[in-house]
């Protein structure tokens, strides 16, 4: 699949903004005045609206994208439309009676909480779902999603919060997103076009006469389906991406997370590993689309 | 609205014959003419003259080799457009209800005045069946020529979808899979109509009839070295033969 910037952008940013708000709204520790909850909650609200935004960049009608709001019954992206609007509705009520009086409602967050963890939820649905695309098409994609947004929502709240054990939490649960992540790569291995039970003979019916190969494609250029979706340049540099990815996504933000914990060092300085997680993280999501493998790419003889 | 209706009073849709397909490209030019002209808008083209040529085409024949076990390979040209599923995921996957199957015949279809062009049901399709229009950006499909097969206007043996009535060797065949009489209903039960990718279960409308078994020349037994012995010939005939036979 083509890797495009704007989604990478908006699943990495927004993931990171909703874990933020997820963690905000069941009460993640903050001191500090009015100014420090409008930096935090800022944060937190900025990141998930600046993905929002970033998403309708690709769309060929983004003046139209309210409309996608009116399918919830049947689409997951109408869902997460919804659960997004909603969720940051709920989150700067909250955040707005938390600066102004200082208390902060739980009912709201815990509403919002929900909310994020729905966004992120229907987010990762949009690619579960597809069962064109075999190695999109687990349980185990809502499990990394959730996974990376509570991770990298941890480590920015950490930042800014006074979480008292935040290092060590913030250890485990960039561990966890990153076991996850693991399996998901290793049933990638296994779940790929050609492991899905599709092939050119079930595409083409023709296997009933024998072993069935592209001769010639419909059109000499390309056109909007092999760059869509048949797309296979991202896939180059596929293993210096997966090191980065792990580099910077994981043992980065892990040594970090230990100096600190180790040494004394101010919270502020998990900001750095948030910064090299979320940078780590643009790399695994490149890798998401460029290495998936869509059924159409059968027609085109390729994988 | 994009949930799928349970049932579909009519199931209009074709049948493609890959024994008689030529791979002449006719019904996807014929395609690419009708609906460039009659639909919502154009189906638009890029660099058209130019060396990076691209555009949206809602048909597209493709060529594919055929290698049997123990025997040569076969060619076999394969028109692929929308297979109007009756599970169609394309359809449900829609977040703003431009997407839609019609109750009444089973056509799917797109409007264009609401779709956001974000591509998702594209990605959903297995077939390859939907293309965004490159300057439209919004996404173009099989429309069953819905312009054409209800038209009071056009003479009655033009109403049927563009491509069926183009093709020169009769490859394509519309009509109503509900029917069982119709004469796509035939064709499948004769034919053995087959499912594309039945195993994504989108449960397609569309058939095809695999190409009829090839009649091969059986390895020959060996060459009759022997030729067998010439009728016996009289009179006149039979002297020269029994003459020459004698000279060598
Ligand atoms: S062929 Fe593709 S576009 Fe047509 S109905 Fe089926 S899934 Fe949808
Ligand atoms: S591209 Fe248009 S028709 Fe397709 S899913 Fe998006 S809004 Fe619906």
């Amino acid at each position: 699949m083509h890797p495009a910037v704007s989604v990478i952008f908006f699943t990495v940013m927004s993931g990171a903004g909703f874990g933020m708000i997820f963690l905000l709204g069941l009460g993640f520790p903050v001191d500090g005045g009015a100014g420090k909850v409008f930096l935090v909650s800022l944060t937190g609200g900025g990141l998930a609206v600046a993905g929002l935004l970033a998403s309708t960049f690709h769309l060929g009608h983004p003046e139209r994208a309210w409309r996608a709001l009116s399918q919830w019954r049947t689409s997951w992206l109408s869902r997460e439309g919804i659960a997004a609007i909603m969720t940051l509705m709920l989150f700067g009520l909250y955040a707005l009676i938390w600066m102004t009086s200082g208390t902060r409602s739980s009912l709201l967050g815990w509403t919002a909480a929900l909310g994020a963890a729905a966004t992120v939820f229907t987010t990762s649905m949009i690619y579960a779902q597809l069962k064109t695309v075999p190695q999109w098409n687990s349980p185990l994609t809502p499990a990394v999603y959730s996974g990376f947004a509570l991770g990298s929502g941890w480590l920015l709240a950490s930042a800014f919060g006074n979480h008292g054990y935040a290092e060590v939490w913030g250890m485990v649960l960039v561990a966890l997103a990153w076991s996850a992540k693991w399996l998901w790569w290793v049933r990638a291995g296994r779940a790929r076009l050609a492991d899905s039970g599709s092939s050119p003979e079930t595409a083409t019916g023709l296997g009933l006469i024998g072993k069935v190969r592209l001769l010639e494609r419909p059109h000499t250029g390309e056109n909007y389906l092999t760059r869509e979706m048949v797309h296979r340049i991202g896939r180059k540099h596929a293993r210096t991406l997966r090191m980065l990815a792990l580099l910077l996504g994981a043992l980065v933000p892990l040594v970090i997370l230990a100096l600190i914990a180790l040494s004394g060092a101010p919270a502020l300085f998990i900001l750095a590993a948030a910064l090299s997680m979320s940078v780590g993280l643009l790399a695994e999501r490149w890798l998401f689309f460029a290495e998936a493998e869509h059924a159409v790419s059968l027609y085109y003889g390729h994988r | 609205m994009t949930r799928l209706p349970a049932t579909t009073e009519k199931r209009l849709g074709l049948v493609i014959d890959l024994d008689t397909c030529v791979g002449c490209h006719a019904c996807a030019v014929s395609c690419k003419e009708w609906n460039t002209s009659a639909g919502a808008s154009p189906l638009s083209d890029v660099d058209a003259y130019g060396a990076d040529v691209s555009g949206a085409w809602l048909n597209r024949i493709h060529t594919f080799e055929v290698t049997p076990e123990g025997a040569p390979a076969q060619i076999v040209h394969f028109p692929k457009s929308c297979l109007h599923c009756d599970d169609a995921p394309c359809v449900t996957v829609c977040p703003t209800g431009a997407s839609y199957k019609r109750p009444e015949d089973g056509i799917v279809l797109v409007d264009e005045d609401l779709c956001i062009g974000c591509g998702l049901c594209a990605w959903a399709c297995p077939y390859g069946a939907r293309e965004m229009d490159p300057v439209e950006n919004v996404m173009k499909k099989c429309t069953l020529c819905v312009d054409r097969i209800y038209s009071e206007t056009l003479a009655e043996e033009d109403r049927i979808p563009a491509c069926v009535r183009t093709c020169p060797s009769s490859a394509r065949h519309f009509g109503d899979f509900n029917d069982p009489d119709s004469n796509v209903s035939q064709l499948v039960a004769d034919r053995g109509g087959i499912d594309l990718m039945p195993e994504m279960g989108t449960r397609p409308v569309n058939k095809y009839l695999p190409p009829r078994p090839k009649t091969r020349s059986q390895p020959a037994p060996a060459p009759a070295l022997d030729p067998t012995p010439a009728p016996k010939a009289d009179g006149f005939l039979g002297w020269l033969d029994a003459a020459l036979d004698r000279l060598g």
